[in-house]
């Protein structure tokens, strides 16, 4: 069964947000909230520096402590690519989901159910890539199933030098950043 | 230099996390006071004391069920889909504590309006003849009124316990982040309910031994609260500066000053000297307490969700 | 709810994301993720192209249900290549812009009070037509000046060259690109043209002085750069800022504003010393090379440190790593140039580096533009004007080829050459492009006739007398997009969804207009359908099919030396002009020469600016999707320096010019990421007009506090990074 995931190569990524944009077009996220966001981290001294710029959303843990946490089974691991997903009308609004996220990936949508990205299921299942990814005019992101050592993202991480954010909270998650 | 700049922009989160506003402090406090008289009532029931008339345990139920029915409609104002409360009874989730609180109050309900059973408030003895011959027989059964003790005293016990798990299972927020955070929460609740019913009891001997109680509740937590400010401390940096929010940070002065000076230790130094006689019994050491493991609800929850992980 | 049948769910096990197998899913959650859209909604696409910018973008827009839903590029586009930049993504919230004008305009009050009452496009019309005919009565048709910007402006264009006038000016001239383009024509006999006709994607060493793409967000050259990062492309970048680029660059170079005149000569020193340039080429095509050889044989790396603050070993590792790709290396000839007033001359500097390194005509250097034959609308021929252009009196500028957006002004404010009493001005907002406000304000307030195009009740509406809303592209027919690229194509833009309230498309306004100025023989068609069909019938193509595709392509030409393409250079000599004898004969430097820009006072720092990839200049800001992605530009500070100065991140400062204006309250960004002698911000905010809700004084202009800048001697630029801040803790 897939795996999906994501392969994100900072090294082209330009902080352009058009992935952000995207993702509101496409998924009608109402104003004042987003499912992806971009992180510039600086290190060193003028002139001296290096930046990474990481367009970041929900992870898709391999260990999700938000469906782990979720007290209806709103949150739930969908088997379908094993992506992480809220069932909207089962949510009852309690947060905790929002609370468990060491990525602060959540937020709750103005209906009052918990939100989040999906992986673009809808288009995924329609033979599409996600939103942000079909949009990227860097083509610096990647989608695919990382149980597949065939697939473009599996090979990717095999070849490049690359992280995943806050491993260290122990949620195994399935993007990762090449540096 | 170390520069980090985010677009993300979610109400909710961003600065930092502030999802839970008073109404989880507070259903997290009824809840433990709840606990709390639960355990003290069927510890009453347990030991026999139900016979006295006077007995504290007859007050007991009813308010119980007030305060946690207000504690419940405090959650239920939280809830921001509120129309789909009913969900959390469409399932049971093993992995989730918030889930194991709903059925443990589903549980907890009947285990209360059971002990009420025992002594039906003057109202509905009238209200409800019925019941009231219900109750007569009951109480006749020593064996069932020993079984409803024991089963509030441990539903006491576990809704004490959960209502800390509950914050501490949240792993992204590193102040929460401790496995003490359950005995800190239960043995707040049983101390705030000890006050309480300490403040109620009409019998002197009652309150006498529940000034003691408290006091012994009030000396345990506060080593666990140092237990879990230092184990936070001297835990990875993330968990440091976490700690440091209590330690040098915004809520160091209402921490300190507030729930361990006022609400822990000054109450704990006043009921000392009334237990050995040295001074009257007032309220002021149970209301202090009770006030006390409120704020401490509120002190965790909220600088809890100002503590985050860094690298993001 | 969605049935998802167990085929449609196969054709993504062997589709793009490449899943394994299929199976164990269909779990009744998955409607939930359906959220948009659902099935049921009415979807329909449309083909156009974007509007958000000049860069043309094929697009293809959906609506669902009726409603404008979102805009993808199109996959056919060699610009977009199926891309859009995130402004072009966020098209959709200029059709949704709360701010937008819905009905034409008249001044009640004094001119920039922006008081109006509502009239109807007859009596807009009619007012202007009038006004018109007592200007051409008294003054002559050659008083009207027409302002436009963009591709929308065609059919204005058409309606004032029939009315009589030449005086038809864009800033995107004379504010952007004029220099570099008359720098490369004096050098190459070519300018640069837009699109670039730059070869990123091929290039194997890429130097950007000042480019910052990535924050420059135009689409094919971002995506072309980040194919170039792909391929392990060398990337060089000068900026004194450390832009989004400069992270990519292999070689950072932190320069001294206003000195990469002198890095430019140094590198072309060690170039020609070393003898890294490629000899053959300079000797095929190059004229008076000797020349100029002797004349940058004092330009050493050495002599270049001080001025520009890059040490000797950097200019040498960085001359040689140019040269080690040549002819595959390209130094990007930027666009928006218009710096510090001597930028023909450094845009001619930079296009002699490309000719050392052979990269003109060649792969990972520069293409040369083709173009499909699609002939113009017939029409009758235009008047003479007697009296030429206002723009250039005496051809002050001996090398302007195009009009000057500041001559115009200037002819306004003193009469000289002929007296300019009436502005048109279609989509742009000269308050924000022209340097010097002041000096626009005072020109507008001695006109008889003001009037403004424009989406948004902008700071220019505010001072027009007549105001006419447009529709957005997204609501009307443009003229053909005949590209100039490296392949060939027609674009079409064309409505998606109707226009919300009384707006109308420019092409009815211009036919309209024309009409009452009795000039309607220059508008022959009824409507645009039959304008567009005429012409691609001419051409031998089919309006249906551009209507279907968007897009019709052309075959592929050569568009390199090597590719067939026949060297031929449009200047006098024929050659390459190492030495310019036409340069010497105007009076000029004929080969380019440094002089160092003035140093700031003490407690200022230089004022730069540039582009935040999510907003257009100063026309995205009321958008609410743009505007959500960054709400304000913030003043980057130096962190060092702001730590001794005491400011800090968040903090809202008034900058102060040298002049003494004072800018609105703008945050302070304290950063690493640029030197301490300037500071930058993002062009385009501080809007001052009221009828902009959210926008309206939010963050600061940096048009505002450009009171000074240097014209360029040659061709009449305005180069505007010749103004110096202090900051201001805002109370
Ligand atoms: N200080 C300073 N000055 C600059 C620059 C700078 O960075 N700083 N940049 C320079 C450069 S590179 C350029 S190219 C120019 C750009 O200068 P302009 O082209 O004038 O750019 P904008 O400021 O975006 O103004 C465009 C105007 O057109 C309106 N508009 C948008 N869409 C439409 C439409 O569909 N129809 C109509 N009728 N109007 C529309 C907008 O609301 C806005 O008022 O500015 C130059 N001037
Ligand atoms: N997102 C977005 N993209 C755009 C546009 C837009 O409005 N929005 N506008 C488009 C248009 S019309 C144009 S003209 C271009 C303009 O974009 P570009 O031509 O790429 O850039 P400039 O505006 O010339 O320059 C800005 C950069 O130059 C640096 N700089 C300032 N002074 C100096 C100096 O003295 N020396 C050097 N070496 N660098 C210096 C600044 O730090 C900044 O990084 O952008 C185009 N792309
Ligand atoms: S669209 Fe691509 S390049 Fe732009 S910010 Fe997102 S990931 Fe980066
Ligand atoms: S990133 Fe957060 S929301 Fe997404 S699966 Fe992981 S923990 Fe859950
Ligand atoms: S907010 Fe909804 S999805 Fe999140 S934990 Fe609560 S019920 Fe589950
Ligand atoms: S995958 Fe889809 S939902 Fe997730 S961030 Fe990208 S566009 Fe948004
Ligand atoms: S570069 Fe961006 S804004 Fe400009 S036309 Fe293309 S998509 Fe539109
Ligand atoms: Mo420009």
């Amino acid at each position: 069964m897939a795996r999906f995931g994501m392969v994100i190569d900072t090294t082209k990524c330009v902080a352009c947000m058009d992935c952000v944009v995207a993702c509101k077009t496409e998924n009608e996220v109402p104003e004042g909230l987003c499912r992806d966001w971009i992180v510039q981290e600086v290190k060193g001294a003028f002139p001296e520096l290096q930046m990474e710029i990481r367009s970041e959303r929900c992870n898709h843990c391999d260990n999700p402590p938000c469906v782990d946490c979720c007290p209806t089974g709103a949150s739930h691991v969908e088997p379908l690519g094993l992506t992480v997903q809220v069932t909207g009308d089962v949510c009852i609004g309690c947060k905790a989901c929002l609370a468990s996220c060491p990525y602060d990936a959540r937020y709750i949508h103005p209906e009052g159910y918990a939100d989040k990205c999906t992986f673009c299921m809808h288009r995924v299942v329609e033979g599409l890539e996600p939103a942000c990814v079909a949009v990227c005019p860097t083509r610096c992101m990647y989608f695919g199933d990382l149980d597949d050592p065939n697939s473009q993202v599996s090979r990717l991480i095999r070849s490049r030098k690359g992280h995943t954010l806050l491993p260290e909270a122990g949620t195994k998650p399935r993007i990762h950043f090449l540096t | 230099m170390h520069e980090l700049t985010s677009t993300r922009a979610n109400h909710l989160i961003d600065p930092s996390l502030h999802v839970w506003e008073w109404q989880i402090p507070v259903y997290l406090f009824l809840g433990g006071l709840v606990a709390g008289m639960m355990v003290i009532s069927g510890y009453f029931l347990l030991s026999g004391r139900q016979k006295r008339t006077r007995c504290a345990c007859f007050m007991l139920p009813s308010l119980s069920l007030i305060l946690l029915s207000l504690g419940m409609f405090a959650l239920f104002l939280d809830l921001e889909h509120k129309l789909y409360f009913w969900r959390l009874y469409t399932t049971f989730e093993i992995l989730s504590p918030m889930s194991w609180g709903s059925w443990i109050l589903m549980l907890v309900y009947p285990a209360i309006l059971a002990n009420l059973l025992l002594r039906l408030p003057a109202p509905l003895q009238v209200a409800f003849p019925r019941l009231q011959e219900l109750s007569d027989q009951l109480v006749g059964h020593p064996m069932f009124v020993k079984w409803v003790g024991a089963v509030n005293m441990v539903l006491g016990g576990l809704l004490g316990v959960y209502t800390g798990i509950l914050i501490s299972t949240l792993a992204a927020r590193p102040l929460w982040n401790s496995a003490l955070l359950g005995p800190i929460f239960l043995l707040s609740g049983m101390s705030a309910a000890a006050a309480f019913v300490h403040m109620i009891a009409r019998e002197a001997e009652e309150r006498e031994l529940l000034a003691k109680a408290d006091n012994g509740f009030l000396m345990t937590e506060l080593i666990f609260i140092a237990l879990f400010v230092g184990g936070m401390a001297t835990s990875t940096q993330v968990h440091q500066q976490a700690a440091g929010l209590l330690l040098g940070g915004p809520y160091t002065a209402v921490f300190w000053v507030f729930v361990v000076g006022l609400g822990i230790v000054f109450p704990l130094v006043i009921q000392l000297l009334a237990v050995n006689h040295k001074i009257q019994h007032t309220p002021v050491a149970p209301i202090l307490v009770m006030l006390g493991g409120l704020l401490l609800r509120f002190v965790i929850v909220s600088a809890g969700q100002m503590s985050h992980w860094t690298g993001n | 709810m969605p049935v998802l049948s167990r085929r449609r769910f196969l054709k993504i096990s062997s589709g793009a994301v490449g899943l394994t197998a299929a199976g164990g899913f269909a779990g009744p959650n998955l409607s939930e993720l359906m959220a948009a859209p659902v099935p049921g909604d009415e979807i329909r696409t449309v083909p156009t192209f974007c509007d958000i910018c000049f860069w043309k973008c094929g697009a293809i827009a959906y609506t669902k249900n009726g409603q404008l839903w979102k805009v993808e590029g199109n996959p056919e586009d060699p610009l977009s290549r199926g891309r859009l930049c995130p402004r072009g993504t966020g098209g959709v919230g200029a059709h949704y812009d709360p701010q937008r004008l819905t009905a034409p305009l008249l001044r009640r009050e004094k001119r920039g009070q922006e008081e109006w009452v509502e009239v109807t496009w007859d009596e807009a019309l009619g007012f202007i037509a009038e006004k018109m005919q007592v200007i051409k009565k008294t003054h002559g048709p050659e008083a009207m000046a027409l302002f436009s910007h963009g591709i929308g402006g065609t059919f204005f264009k058409q309606a004032f060259k029939a009315y009589g006038t030449p005086n038809i000016a864009a800033p995107s001239y004379a504010q952007c690109r004029g220099p570099r383009d008359v720098g490369f024509n004096l050098t190459f006999g070519e300018g640069v043209s837009t699109p670039e006709r730059t070869d990123i994607r091929n290039a194997q060493c890429l130097t950007l002085i000042g480019s910052h793409l990535g924050e420059n967000m135009h689409n094919t050259q971002v995506q072309e750069f980040a194919e170039a990062i792909e391929k392990g492309a060398s990337i060089i970048v000068v900026d004194p800022r450390f832009s989004i680029a400069a992270s990519k660059a292999k070689y950072y170079l932190p320069i001294k504003p206003g000195t990469d005149m002198a890095l430019l000569l140094a590198w072309m020193n060690v170039l020609v010393n070393e003898e890294l340039y490629d000899k053959p080429y300079v000797e095929e095509y190059g004229f008076g090379f000797e020349a100029f050889q002797a004349e940058i044989a004092p330009y050493t790396p050495e002599w270049a440190y001080p001025k520009t603050g890059i040490t000797p070993r950097m200019i040498r590792d960085t001359a040689r790593e140019m040269a080690r790709y040549k002819p595959a290396s390209l130094v990007h000839p930027g666009r928006h140039v218009t710096w510090y007033g001597d930028d023909a001359q450094r845009s001619r500097a930079i296009a002699l580096l490309n000719a050392l390194l052979g990269s003109w005509g060649r792969k990972g250097g520069f293409w040369s533009p083709v173009s499909m034959d699609v002939p113009g609308y017939p029409h009758p021929p235009y008047p003479d004007s007697e009296r030429g252009k206002a723009d250039n009196p005496g051809h002050k500028y001996p090398f302007a080829d195009g009009a000057l957006t500041t001559g115009i002004r200037e002819a306004t404010l003193t009469g000289e050459p002929y007296p300019i009493k009436g502005w048109f001005v279609y989509a742009t907002n000269l308050m924000q492009a022209l340097p010097n406000r002041e000096e626009t304000i005072r020109a507008i307030q001695g006109l008889d006739l003001m009037v403004v195009v424009d989406v948004i009740p902008s700071e220019i509406a505010g001072w027009a007398d007549v105001v006419l809303p447009e529709s957005i592209y997204l609501e009307r027919h443009d003229d053909l997009n005949v590209e100039w690229f490296r392949d060939p194509f027609i674009a079409l833009r064309q409505p998606v969804v109707e226009s919300p309230a009384d707006q109308k498309p420019n092409w009815w306004m211009a036919r309209e207009l024309a009409k009452k100025l009795g000039l309607g023989a220059y508008f022959p068609w009824n409507d645009i359908h039959e304008y567009l069909d005429q012409r691609l019938q001419a051409g031998g193509y089919s309006l249906a099919d551009l209507e279907q595709h968007g897009i019709i392509r052309g075959d592929k030409q050569p568009v390199f030396f090597d590719e067939g393409l026949v060297p031929e250079f449009y200047t006098p000599s024929g050659k390459i002009e190492f030495f310019s004898l036409q340069l010497q004969e105007a009076g000029f430097d004929p080969v380019p020469k440094f002089n160092p820009p003035a140093e700031p006072p003490p407690g200022h720092f230089r004022l730069l600016y540039g582009r935040a990839p999510m907003h257009s200049f100063s026309r995205t800001q009321t958008n609410p999707l743009l505007a959500e992605m960054m709400e304000e530009n913030e003043v980057w500070l130096n962190a060092d320096i702001a730590r001794r100065l005491g400011f800090e991140s968040g903090q809202y400062v008034r900058l102060k010019n040298q002049d003494g204006v004072v800018s609105n309250p703008i945050r302070v960004k304290a950063t690493q990421r640029i030197r301490g002698d300037c500071v930058y911000m993002v062009h385009g905010f501080g809007h001052t007009a009221r009828g902009l809700g959210k926008a309206y004084l939010k963050g600061a202009s940096d048009a505002q506090l450009i009171t000074r800048y240097e014209t360029d001697p040659l061709m009449g630029g305005s180069g505007m990074n010749v103004n110096f801040v202090s900051l201001e803790l805002e109370a």
